[in-house]
């Protein structure tokens, strides 16, 4: 496939900042079981709610340049039942509603008990989150579906897709709580370092089984079912048109063999290996600049890593459009 | 159930493209605005189709075969591309089984060109709305032309008679009957996709003879031996006509 810009930094972006708001809500889950320190005031989760925000906006942003019509992107909500990509307009603006309602309540304070389970006593932060967490969760699951829904996609087509979005995202928006935290709230930088690098080896092991699991694939289509000739060799000769076509530029990634390698091995480095040194180094030596550029790092990563997941993806209309004359 | 659909014949298809020409005519006037081209006598050019003929070489030399292959929207019985659409733009209808993208309510996200295997769908460059063939929807219901004209332009342009038009779902039309009886196919079986549009395989009549069939072995009635010698007192065909 040929790989869009507009949905790179789409599906990076919201990624990021629903990581982010994850590690804002479990530092809040956390510190409402006494497991760490509370926050004085909500200036930490208003602030960081405000960054996740601003990260959702830029992947909307990003969105609509994929459209041909963006003035018609409302009409997008309307087939929820049938299209992930509908469910995922539906959930996007709804998680960022949450999301500044979030912030908001912490920064105005709203801690009046609205229930109350034993000794505990949850105020509107507590279940703002709790809806967030949910909306949070369904929007990797539609983003992510999008992709792993199409079968004859066969590199996307698996459940390791949905593990890995949901994973990378995770991953780079607790990287960059825990670079946020250096600057805003030092005594929480341990507990978003060690859980955004547990995340990191966790996307690890999706993403390289993933790669494996593609090394591996054979696709279902031939030319062979392709025009229904039943012969062990079968070569166009003509595609049916000399200049090019939506079908030529839309599936073909027209990158060398070697770029993907290369590509693959940058974000292989990017994501997880320079991230986790980065942060390891930055939780021992207390240096906040290398928690900024563990996120930093990982974020540039995930641009390659999801510049790679849609170039590796082979399209079967290919088959079709192999031979110019 | 009606479910319209064409039947192509590989066995007959000479590769003319009059079908791919004939389609861009008769759409690109159509009014639901043209199918733009970008650069048509430049160097590069590039433009949008509902229909394709393609060419593939079956064989290595000498036992080659040369196979003319047009492609457009198989109007799938589960089609892929429509659940996909966010917006409903693309749908089938009930009615005839057609699929059609609704070009008012498309966003242009290509999202239901990703969801086909066969690439039958191509994005408008200029209108920015997917586009798809139609099955000349705009002219097989056309009460103001003749009935035999109300056919898709693609099957009315077809010099060799190579593509047919009708009901696959009536087992008696034309085409259920070329389906069944000339071992019609679809296209990439293993999606589930149920493609309405089938192709009619390269066929060859052949003929065996066994070398007992060119000498009868059992002749009773000595029908094939040679004539014996006639004597030479036998009167000769001069003779026989000289009477």
């Amino acid at each position: 496939m040929h790989p869009a810009f507009s949905v790179i930094f789409l599906t990076t972006l919201i990624g990021a900042g629903q990581g982010l708001f994850l590690a804002l809500y479990t530092g809040q889950v956390y510190a409402f079981f006494h497991l760490l320190p509370a926050q004085a005031d909500g200036r930490f989760y208003a602030i960081g709610s405000l960054i996740a925000l601003l990260l959702l906006i830029g992947g909307l942003v990003a969105s609509f340049f994929h459209l041909g019509h963006p003035e018609r992107a409302w009409r997008s909500a309307a087939k929820w039942r049938t299209s992930w990509l509908s469910r995922e307009v539906i959930v996007l603006p709804t998680f960022m509603g949450v999301v500044f309602l979030y912030g908001v309540a912490h920064s105005l304070g709203w801690h009046t008990p609205l229930v109350t389970l034993g000794t505990l006593t949850l105020d509107a932060t507590m279940v703002l989150g709790v809806l967030g967490t949910a909306l949070c969760f369904a929007l990797f699951i539609c983003t992510a579906m999008i992709y792993a829904c199409l079968k004859f996609l066969q590199e996307w087509h698996s459940p390791l897709t949905v593990a890995n979005y949901l994973l990378l995202g995770s991953a780079s928006g607790f990287t960059l709580a825990t670079a946020y935290s250096a600057y805003a709230a030092p005594d929480l930088v341990g507990f978003y370092g060690k859980w955004a690098m547990v995340i990191t080896l966790l996307a690890l092991v999706t993403r390289a089984a993933s790669l494996v699991r593609n090394a591996r694939l054979k696709p279902k289509s031939t030319l062979q079912t392709a025009i229904g000739v039943r012969h062990g060799q079968i070569v166009q000769k003509s595609q049916g048109f000399m200049g090019g076509s939506f079908n030529t530029r839309e599936f073909f990634h027209g990158q060398g063999a070697g770029l993907l390698r290369s590509v693959k091995w940058v974000f292989l480095v990017l994501v997880f290996a320079l991230p986790l040194l980065l942060l390891v180094g930055g939780l021992f030596s207390s240096l906040s600049g290398l928690l900024s550029a563990a996120f930093l790092a990982q974020y540039l990563g995930l641009l390659a890593e999801r510049w790679f997941f849609f170039v590796q993806a082979n399209h079967p209309q290919n088959l079709y459009y192999q031979t110019i004359s | 159930m009606t479910q319209l659909a064409l039947v192509i014949d590989l066995n007959v298809c000479v590769g003319c493209h009059a079908c791919v020409t004939s389609c861009k005519e008769w759409n690109t006037s159509g009014s639901a605005g043209a199918m733009s081209d970008d650069r048509p006598y430049g160097a590069d050019p590039t433009g949008t189709f509902f229909n394709r003929v393609q060419t593939f070489e079956v064989g290595s030399f000498p036992n080659t075969e040369t196979v003319h292959f047009p492609k457009s929207c198989l109007h799938c019985e589960e089609p892929p591309c429509v659940p996909v659409c966010p917006t409903g733009a693309s749908y089938k209808r009930k009615e005839d089984g057609i699929v059609l993208v609704d070009y008012d309510k498309c966003i242009g996200c290509k999202y239901c060109s990703w969801a086909c295997p066969y690439g039958a769908r191509e994005i408008d460059e200029h209108q920015k709305v997917m586009k798809k063939c139609t099955l000349c929807v705009d002219r097989i219901y056309d009460l103001s032309l003749p009935e035999a004209e109300r056919k898709p332009a693609c099957v009315r342009a077809c010099p060799t008679g190579a593509r047919l038009f009708g009901d696959v779902h009536d087992s008696e039309s034309a085409v259920s009957v070329a389906i069944r009886e000339s071992g019609g196919y679809a296209l990439m079986p293993e999606w589930g996709t149920k493609p309405s549009n089938h192709y009619l395989p390269r066929r060859k009549t052949q003929i065996r003879i066994h070398t007992d069939e060119l000498m009868r072995a059992d002749n009773p009635l000595k029908k094939e031996r040679q004539l014996p010698q006639p004597d030479k007192s036998e009167p000769s065909l001069d003779d026989v006509t000289s009477w």
